[in-house]
């Protein structure tokens, strides 16, 4: 399955095997073109700020994020958890900081030996790595669910309408909606267009995955598909997940790693077993015993 | 009362003809004032600006009174046909009006939209053209079509610069036979006639085009999951 | 002779010009003084619960507001005087403007009134207001707030909708403009003079109206 992507972007798969893994698996990212070694991280965030006038909404941030590692980031409303995802979607400036993915700095470049503001190709060229799921799910109302998931590959990769729709077909089946390609988002449920968008987003084949409170604006019964549907990806795929969320049973079972946010700082992290059964920090425990008696 | 109707109706496809060309100079012009708004250099934008500032600002009488009176003269010396005067007077006057309405429609466009492009890294000129866009333009559809409607009252201004449009006949008639009330009793019901029909055919037009956007009724959600 | 803008002729004719203003400042407040009460009167007869009035004064006024102004004032000046009704060019012209911008009006008075909450109706029934204490007391205290901004724009709107009268022969700004201009065939500063006048007008009163829409949201 051959695809002509960017001139820049490294996702060109040149050997037959690779294809051939390509074909089975319309998710994989392929670590033989990445940039990272094993020990390098694919996310970085390096002292990154955001303030809003005066109000600051993240405060010195670091934190690593390994490949294919599954991230939790909890905490209360207002510490600055959602804007972390958008400072790495690009969808908000970030104040002072370094963000790399994948080996690369985001939103500057190496120019000399120093680091500049990125142009725009290079900003486009590292955010490609990157899909996110948003809470209100953002799917474009005017196009049917198919239509959605081969919009970006067809504008952005280039692909063939034959070779996107192919793509955008196997995706929806991956999340279960294969009989509702030609549905459009007013007719589909809110956990069905969620998972429109997760499809949409995997077909720009990212290699972090931001997840946004994707079940927040869901009804309660509606989550679960939602919430399987990630699972799967995480089990099944290779992917760096982040997830901004309030299922704290979800977040216990499925990440590798929880972080606890509180006013633009990480106040603690560790495994779930550890997190959530030993908390060390005062604040960690506030919020948790907070969440269990809201249960 | 016969006898009035074949010259009203050369008027009537005057007005028409007027109408549906100034309409095209008018929406022409809401997207180029619209875009020189938004432009990223200053001296682009202040043009756009003072462009919709004096055309909404002023009435269009007096500009095409402007056009028709003051053109031809010196400093000028540009002769316009009253047909091209109309054209552009009607154009450029409701045009001003229509880019407001456009910028209005972008911005009801949800902000999550633009978002969602940026999070496909769709390039700005992929997002406005495929996502944006459509959108406002639906959004733009029923404040559009009450300029249109204005649009079509303004015509009648053009029989003030010698326009053998519909109010020009009519008042040929009038002064011709002297049976006014008739004549413009006549005159007011093809205006309306003509009004109604813009409607239908704008509210069908809307309907067509977003079909899939308002939610179906759930007969037929029913009826597409049993397929 | 001087091709460019000719300042002295400018300076000449200004007088004339600002005389013809006044009829045209004349015109739009007693037209929209009219056209405020009359709308008023439109939008409350179209919510009258006989089918047969809000029917009928609906249909007008669509009709009115579907049709060009200067077809109305055409009717007011030359059909009327043949069944009786003689009015003068200006009266007429007044008249005619009118009772259009009141079909507009109408339309941001019943936008308004549908705008306040149903329970407000239902409150005043349940106190036993009268119908008069039911507008002044409640209904219309609040449906004032919206509806000021759009009333100001048509003022606006009327404001310079007001040359279409100089077709009847009243002798507006712009009338004089143009007899200016064909007495000397100079037309660029008469009509250039005309629209600015109009221009600044009307850019200063729509900044006003921002303004006051500004003051009046609700915080």
């Amino acid at each position: 399955m051959k695809t002509h992507a960017d001139t820049d972007t490294t996702l060109q798969s040149e050997s037959p095997v690779m294809e051939k893994e390509m074909k089975r698996d319309p998710v994989a990212a392929l670590s033989e073109t990445s940039n990272t070694n094993g020990d390098q991280p694919m996310v970085r965030f390096a002292g990154v700020t955001k303030r809003y006038g005066a109000l600051t909404v993240l405060d010195e941030l670091d934190l690593d994020i390994a490949p294919n590692e599954k991230v939790a980031i909890i905490g209360p409303s207002g510490s600055g958890k959602s804007t972390l995802l958008r400072v790495l979607m690009t969808l908000d400036p970030l104040t002072s900081g370094l963000i790399e993915v994948d080996g690369e700095p985001l939103t500057h470049m190496r120019k000399n030996g120093a680091l500049v503001p990125a142009s725009l190709a290079h900003l486009r060229r590292v955010r490609s790595k990157i899909g996110m799921v948003f809470q209100s799910f953002n799917l474009f109302p005017h196009m049917t669910a198919l239509a959605n998931t081969i919009e970006a590959p067809m504008q952005v990769l280039g692909l063939s309408r034959k070779e996107a729709t192919e793509r955008a077909r196997e995706l929806l089946s991956l999340v279960g909606l294969a009989d509702k390609c030609n549905h459009y988002p007013s007719q589909l449920s809110g956990g069905q267009q969620q998972r429109v968008a997760i499809a949409r987003a995997l077909a720009m084949r990212p290699k972090v995955m931001l997840f946004d409170e994707v079940t927040s604006a869901l009804d309660p019964e509606l989550c679960g598909e939602v919430l399987n549907v990630i699972r799967r990806l995480g089990e099944e795929h290779n992917l760096t997940m982040l997830m901004v969320t309030h299922q704290m049973g979800f977040a216990r079972e499925f990440a590798d790693r929880v972080c606890f946010f509180s006013q633009g700082k990480i106040i603690e992290q560790g495994p779930p077993q550890q997190f959530f059964t030993s908390p060390q920090h005062e604040r960690t425990q506030q919020f948790l015993r907070a969440v269990r008696e809201a249960v | 009362m016969r006898e009035l109707f074949p010259l009203l109706l050369q008027g009537t496809l005057v007005t028409i003809e007027i109408a549906a060309l100034g309409t095209l100079l008018a929406i022409a012009m809401a997207f180029i004032a619209t875009a020189a708004k938004l432009a990223p250099w200053a001296p682009v934008r202040w043009v756009g600006n003072v462009y919709v500032e004096v055309f909404r600002g002023t009435s269009l009488l007096v500009q095409l009174f402007w056009f028709f009176f003051v053109l031809p003269l010196p400093p000028f010396r540009i002769e316009l046909t009253p047909f091209t005067v109309a054209i552009v007077g009607l154009g450029l006057h409701y045009g001003a009006y229509g880019s407001e309405i456009l910028r209005g429609a972008l911005r009801s466009v949800p902000g999550g939209q633009f978002e969602a492009a940026v999070a496909l890294n769709m390039s700005a000129f992929s997002r406005m053209r495929r996502i944006i866009l459509p959108q406002a333009m639906i959004n733009a559809l029923p404040p559009a079509t009450n300029l249109m409607i204005e649009l079509l009252k303004g015509t009648s201004l053009v029989s003030l610069i010698t326009l053998s449009d519909l109010t020009f006949r009519a008042r040929q008639l009038d002064e011709a036979t002297f049976k006014t009330a008739e004549i413009f009793c006549l005159t007011l019901v093809i205006y309306f006639v003509l009004a109604q029909l813009l409607v239908t055919l704008m509210r069908h037009f809307e309907r067509r085009v977003s079909h899939g956007i308002i939610a179906h009724s759930s007969r037929q959600i029913t009826q597409k999951a049993a397929s | 002779m001087n091709h460019f803008f000719d300042l002295q002729y400018a300076a000449h004719i200004l007088p004339d010009l600002a005389r013809a203003s006044i009829y045209t400042i004349l015109i739009t407040l007693v037209g929209f003084a009219i056209a405020l009460v009359l709308g008023l009167v439109l939008a409350i007869l179209r919510r009258s619960p006989i089918k047969a009035v809000s029917r009928t004064v609906g249909f007008v006024v669509e009709f009115i507001r579907s049709t060009p102004l200067l077809i109305q004032v055409y009717v007011l000046f030359y059909v009327l005087p043949a069944y009786g009704i003689t009015m003068s060019a200006l009266t007429a012209g007044t008249i005619g403007i009118a009772l259009h911008y009141a079909c507009y009006t109408s339309e941001v008075y019943r936008a308004g009134l549908n705008g306040v909450a149903r329970g407000q109706w239902e409150a005043a029934c349940a106190l036993s207001l009268s119908p008069w204490r039911t507008y002044s007391g409640v209904i219309l205290p609040q449906a004032v707030r919206p509806i000021i901004p759009a009333l100001g724009n048509y003022l606006v709107a009327m404001f310079k909708d007001t040359p279409v009268l100089s077709a009847i022969t009243v002798v507006e700004l712009m009338q004089q403009a143009k007899n200016v201009g064909s007495e000397t065939f100079r037309y660029l500063e008469p009509i250039t003079l005309a629209g600015l006048f109009f221009l600044v007008i009307s850019v200063t009163f729509a900044q006003l109206v921002r303004q006051l829409e500004f003051r009046l949201r609700l915080p």
